[in-house]
């Protein structure tokens, strides 16, 4: 007896049941389909959030000083070590941080912007990846002569100066201090205050001097390319342990490990998301298992007449595995195709690029023939071991 | 050559509770190819595990059972589902047609099992239909049948795997006496043709119509010969514990 034989005798016996094979599939039909909705949306959150990332520099990695430490590191000598380790390292700006308003000389103190200027150095702008649009970036010359220039986002440009073009050669004040927009950078997402367009650069020697210090307590280097950051990263902690001589003085940070962290996480939750749509698969499972029993009690007498015709265990065995492989298929089909547009019309909601993966197709297609059969195993070992003299006897 | 079915000192004991049961109390037996033996016995007197045992639906306690010369007492349930397939073909009481299924397919399942080819099963299916005069009726339900047609099905399906021998359990019980003579005529035509045929039943208006005449009671047979020498069957008299009825033949 083949399989072809054995499919169309399942797909007989469920057509002739149709209520019953619907009801049946409706736990693996509700189980994939919110497998897949939940893998689709996590795919397209995680997407989402990468794409963010995408255009900034992957390759930094960030050096925070504890304020509590008690030593330093002089940007020469930070300088120098990045200088010895051509292979790995490429560049470097020390970094300083003032939180301030922003505001134009004609603007009202009410109506200033208040954010955060970085002090950085010229490297700064291509150890980000950032792009101007108009003007220069800080120069090394304004860093030595820690001039009062300042690189703006688009934000900042067209709240102070209506356009971007405008704003070069501007004076905007700085926490009461005046500064010349020297550049402005290229518009990276919608220019709101929430946004990486609000941005305000100034030279970070500058930004020493306004923070009445002359440490630094932060350095951003650029390594040479992505799969050297996790090496470079061990090199300067190396580097600073030697220094520092205790490794709670610093934090050695990157954009890429953080985004590896995230992705980890975000995987880590989807795999808890399905777990969970995988017991409604589990409940699907043992759904059928129960019909399957049912049905065998059912075809007692058709399945002695069978015996007493000459099956043997496998024939018994095969017809009924192979029904409820066929309902769970048919329900994982369904379930497939369900998912698929539910998740396509919360992609369009939540106005996310929101595609079920080939993969999760795969998965939950072979998951739900799989639950079929595992499940429909102990009831059709039931029916093969039925004895032929009681089955014949049975109504 | 060996007998067909040789039935050697079989017992057949079911434990109820603290009492065992002897269902079969020693049975001895030979049929030989080309015979129509009825097995005729009350209810309760154990002929129907007799032909269960023979029918290989059923394994004894204890004693030796040959069909065919091959000794099939320590067979597997597989190895005996093999022998129901090969050599022997059932017509039961209530016809035992699968309902959902055409009335070809009923007839082309033993062949399903037997593993022949499609175009096989379906030849030769058509053929039993035929013998049984239902080709015509090979695409309709069994319920879309008569009684008397679908033992007749039931008959062509036994037929169609071409058995060494074919058992009916009652094969008239469920049919008027009109329709059950037709269907004891057209099994004596098929002995005629060379089948062995073993029939069980507790009618002995129907018994008469086989050749041999086997009585069972409380398990044992107390006799085994031809239908004039029956007392009862010859006669005319009711068997045993007065359930069986007067037949018009």
């Amino acid at each position: 007896m083949g399989i072809t034989k054995s499919f169309t005798m399942a797909l007989s016996s469920i057509v002739s049941n149709k209520v019953r094979s619907l009801l049946t599939m409706l736990g693996i039909i509700i189980g994939i389909a919110s497998v897949i909705i939940l893998v689709s949306i996590m795919n397209g959150f995680t997407k989402e959030i990468t794409s963010m990332f995408d255009d900034m520099g992957m390759t930094a990695l960030t050096v925070t000083i504890t304020p509590r430490s008690i030593f330093q590191i002089e940007p020469d000598e930070f300088y120098e070590f990045v200088e010895a380790h051509p292979d790995m390292l490429s560049n470097l700006s020390p970094s300083s941080t003032v939180s301030g308003s922003f505001k134009t000389e004609d603007m009202s103190g009410d109506d200033a912007i208040s954010g955060t200027c970085s002090g950085v150095s010229e490297a700064y702008m291509s150890i980000q990846r950032l792009n101007l649009s108009f003007g220069r970036f800080i120069s090394y010359a304004d860093c030595e002569n820690k001039s009062r220039s300042a690189v703006i986002g688009t934000y900042e440009a067209l709240e102070m100066f209506g356009t971007c073009e405008n704003a070069i050669g501007k004076v905007m004040k700085i926490n009461g201090s005046p500064f010349t927009v020297v550049g402005v950078l290229e518009e990276k997402e919608d220019s709101t205050e929430s946004s990486s367009d609000n941005a305000v650069y100034i030279p970070y020697t500058t930004a020493l001097k306004m923070n009445g210090t002359n440490i630094v307590n932060q350095y951003t280097v650029d390594v040479v390319n992505e799969d050297m950051v996790e090496r470079a990263k061990a090199l300067v902690e190396s580097f600073l342990l030697e220094k520092m001589g205790d490794d709670e003085y610093y934090r050695v940070t990157s954009l890429k490990s953080l985004i590896d962290t995230m992705t980890d996480i975000m995987g880590k939750m989807e795999m808890m998301l399905v777990s969970i749509a995988g017991i409604s698969l589990l409940v699907g499972g043992i759904g059928i298992m129960n019909i399957m029993l049912v049905s065998v009690s059912e075809r007692t007498r058709e399945i002695g007449i069978r015996k007493s015709l000459g099956a043997k265990h496998r024939h018994i065995m095969s017809q009924f595995v192979m029904e409820s492989g066929v309902v769970s298929c048919i329900g994982g089909v369904i379930g497939i195709l369900l998912g698929s547009s539910f998740s396509m019309l919360a992609g369009n909601a939540l106005d996310m690029d929101v595609a079920p993966s080939v993969g999760a197709i795969m998965l939950s297609f072979g998951v739900s023939v799989g639950i079929g059969v595992a499940f429909g195993f102990l009831p059709a070992r039931k029916a093969a071991r039925l004895n032929p003299i009681d089955a014949l006897r049975s109504e | 050559m060996p007998h067909l079915v040789e039935l050697e000192n079989i017992y057949k004991i079911y434990h109820m509770g603290d009492s065992d049961v002897h269902a079969l109390d020693g049975i001895t037996l030979t049929i030989d190819r080309g015979e129509f033996v009825a097995i005729v016995g009350a209810s309760g007197s154990g002929k129907s595990t007799c032909m269960n045992i023979i029918g290989c639906l059923d394994v004894p306690t204890s004693g030796t059972y040959r069909l065919n010369g091959r000794e099939i007492n320590n067979y597997s349930n597989d190895e005996l589902a093999e022998v129901r397939n090969k050599m022997l073909g059932f017509i039961f009481q209530q016809y035992n047609l699968i309902p959902k299924l055409s009335v070809i397919e009923n007839v082309k399942l033993p062949l399903l099992y037997a593993g022949l080819p499609e175009k096989e099963q379906r030849q030769r299916a058509m053929a039993a239909l035929e013998r049984v005069g239902l080709a015509g009726k090979a695409k309709n339900r069994p319920s879309q049948l008569s009684g008397g047609q679908q033992q007749r099905v039931s008959i062509a399906r036994a037929l169609a795997g071409d058995p060494s021998v074919i058992l009916a359990d009652e094969p008239t019980g469920a049919l008027d006496s009109k329709t059950g003579r037709e269907v004891m005529l057209f099994l004596q035509q098929l002995n005629r043709e060379g089948n062995t045929i073993i029939l069980i039943t507790h009618d002995n208006s129907i018994a008469a119509r086989a050749s041999r005449i086997v009585r069972v009671t409380d398990g044992r047979i107390v006799y085994d010969g031809p239908v004039e020498g029956d007392e009862i069957v010859a006669h005319g008299h009711t068997a045993g514990r007065g359930d069986t009825k007067e037949g018009e033949a």
